[in-house]
């Protein structure tokens, strides 16, 4: 039988063969552009899978620094003629990471319901100021007037290049964020979400490495930012209000949190429903609110997690089947073995 | 005569932890009284005392999570009032619940992995998958050779029984080699033979860490430890060492009724 890792990177192969080739098949630009906007938020909702679901920080503040990382490249283009794509990443980057260590600082200070509240108000503060300082961030009406600009392989000015963009950030993204749940660190974010009273008693700050989690997410939303921003070639308070924290909730729970693979999930579905609904209607809102109840209630685990119930599901009725035929009665694990 | 007597250590030792003048109250409520105590290193120490006595409220107050009303505590005459748990632990403090708190979802191994790479820099490593280190594995699975735990390292925690989570709980506080070891009712709900598994597992570790055990079960605590402080509506009312522990009128009169 081929073990379980060699299927999953056959089927993480065949997905990125597809995504590559997408630009080419022909498809109208409509997908294209589609696809790029669900890397993107797909960057965004991992960054929050990785408070959400690995440290359990239910943060509210997510669009900010998505927002901010947008801001900065717009403000950065119109105002201080920064056009390096790099120097504006990593200004973007920093700016949104001391953010995040300044709001993580308030934010921690509380728990639970507490701490969503802080979240939820830092998050309307960063709004508040995108929409009032009008002579710096243009208000309402947001910031036009800067271009996208090459990077390296990528000629962003036609959409394929731009999608492959978006792609390979996501790649990059999606593979730093997989090493660090599974590195030491990652254990530890587990650990205080699970136990805190017990990590601390085995000499972890758990403070500390939920603030760490906090800027890092913080940092992998900038980049989304960054790419959003230039995607449009407009930055609006949109971008930063409660509305884009919430569907980006969202898509984390849809998709299933803890598995970063699902908000990825999750960003595809919100991106292409709002699409195809709001051209059907007004309300597509709704529609969304419906769809996110009905996980709540069948698949609280999310899709992601729902998946992995029913291929339990269905492999352990394979190997009773196996069992009642094959095996003697006495070799079934009294304390049923290993759950992994 | 006990095992444990056989093993006193010195009696002129150094001091591993030292209460003065220890209070708490909650309110209205004075759940601690003015304790003192003092523990010497390597040292066995019982503490007996009726439910709500604030035994736990003790523990609680030495690991840090509680800060005392008035009073001082000293770990190797280093004074560590006001320092957080985390800090208390990297000083070689460690402790066990009185409800085992283990982290269930995540597997035997990985839960001593966590305790083996508290202490060092490790723990900040993001860019490295946990199974480079092998090092931290191999030392677990050593541990858990020494309790027969080893077929299971692989297994969910939660699929342990109660007397296997115990004992997981103790090693992952002893994997840090402490100093000072809390051990808060280890042996509460245990069956009578995981009760032996775990007091045979504290007997037979080495005398280098002193261990302040909570015990309902006094066979447990006659197996383990060599001195008693009884505590009583937050006070010490008693210290005594197992020998005399019997004869003690106080402890007779309001903990053991007279029937030891
Ligand atoms: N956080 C708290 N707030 C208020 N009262 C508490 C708190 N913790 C413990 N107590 C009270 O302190 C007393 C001692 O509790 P505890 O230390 O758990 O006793 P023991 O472990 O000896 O059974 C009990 O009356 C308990 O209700
Ligand atoms: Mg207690």
């Amino acid at each position: 039988m081929i073990s379980r890792s060699w299927r999953n990177i056959a089927i993480i192969g065949v997905l990125l063969v597809l995504a590559i080739a997408v630009p080419r098949l022909g498809l109208p630009a409509f997908y294209v552009s589609l696809l790029t906007q669900t890397w993107i938020y797909g960057i965004l909702a991992m960054s929050l899978d990785l408070l959400v679901g690995f440290t359990g920080l239910v943060s509210f503040m997510q669009a900010a620094f998505f927002g901010i990382g947008a801001y900065v490249v717009a403000i950065g283009a119109t105002r201080y003629h920064f056009v390096d794509f790099w120097l504006t990443l990593v200004v973007a980057v920093l700016v949104a990471g001391i953010a995040a260590a300044a709001f993580g600082a308030l934010a921690l200070r509380a728990e639970d319901a507490g701490f969503i509240i802080i979240t939820l108000a830092l998050n309307e503060i960063v709004w508040g100021l995108a929409y009032q300082w009008v002579s710096m961030s243009g208000g309402d009406n947001g910031i036009t007037g800067f271009l996208r600009v090459n990077v390296g392989p990528f000629h962003t000015t036609d959409n394929s290049g731009f999608y492959y963009l978006s792609l390979t950030a996501l790649i990059i993204c999606l593979t730093l964020l997989v090493l660090m749940v599974r590195s030491p660190f990652g254990l530890v974010l587990v650990g205080a979400r699970e136990r805190p009273r017990r990590m601390a008693a085995l000499g972890y700050n758990v403070w500390l490495f939920r603030y760490l989690a906090l800027v890092i997410a913080a940092m992998f939303a900038a980049v989304a930012g960054v790419l959003f921003a230039y995607y449009n070639e407009f930055v609006g308070p949109g971008s930063l209000s409660l509305d884009t924290t919430v569907q980006v909730l969202i898509m984390v729970i849809l998709g299933g949190t803890g598995t970063l693979i699902g908000p990825l999930l999750g960003a595809g579905i919100l991106v292409f429903l709002s699409n195809a609904l709001s051209d059907i209607t007004q309300r597509w809102v709704l529609i969304l609110g419906a769809v996110y109840v009905v996980t709540v209630m069948y698949a609280p685990d999310g899709i992601v997690g729902l998946i992995n119930r029913l291929a339990a599901r269905a492999r352990s009725r394979r190997e009773l089947s196996l069992a009642a035929s094959a095996a003697p009665a006495g070799a079934f694990n009294p304390r049923g073995g290993p759950e992994r | 005569m006990t095992v444990a007597a056989l093993h006193d250590p010195d009696s002129t030792g150094e001091t591993c932890l030292q209460l003065t003048g220890i209070s708490k109250r909650f309110g209205n409520l004075h759940v601690l009284d003015d304790v003192a105590l003092s523990v010497r290193h390597g040292e066995r120490r019982g503490i007996i005392g009726p439910n709500g006595a604030g035994k736990t409220t003790l523990f609680n107050v030495i690991a840090g999570e509680l800060a005392p009303t008035s009073g001082k505590v000293h770990l190797y005459g280093r004074e560590i009032t006001r320092l957080p748990p985390h800090s208390r632990a990297r000083l070689g403090l460690a402790r066990t619940f009185q409800t085992t708190t283990l982290l269930p979802g995540l597997t035997v191994v990985e839960n001593l992995v966590l305790s083996l790479q508290a202490l060092t820099p490790t723990r900040f490593q993001c860019f490295v998958p946990r199974t480079r280190y092998r090092a931290f594995r191999e030392e677990a699975l050593r541990l858990l050779g020494q309790v027969q735990l080893d077929h299971c390292a692989d297994w969910l925690v939660r699929a342990l029984g109660h007397g296997e989570q115990r004992q997981v709980e103790i090693l992952m506080a002893l994997a840090q080699r402490p100093k000072l070891l809390l051990l808060d009712e280890p042996t509460a709900g245990l069956s009578a033979a995981d009760a032996v598994l775990v007091t045979d597992m504290l007997r037979a570790y080495h005398r280098d860490v002193a261990m302040v055990l909570i015990e309902h079960d006094l066979s447990v605590v006659f197996n383990v430890v060599e001195r008693i402080t009884v505590l009583h509506y937050g006070r010490v009312v008693a210290e005594e060492s197992v020998e005399g522990i019997h004869d003690n009128p106080v402890v007779q009169e309001i903990y053991l009724g007279g029937k030891l």
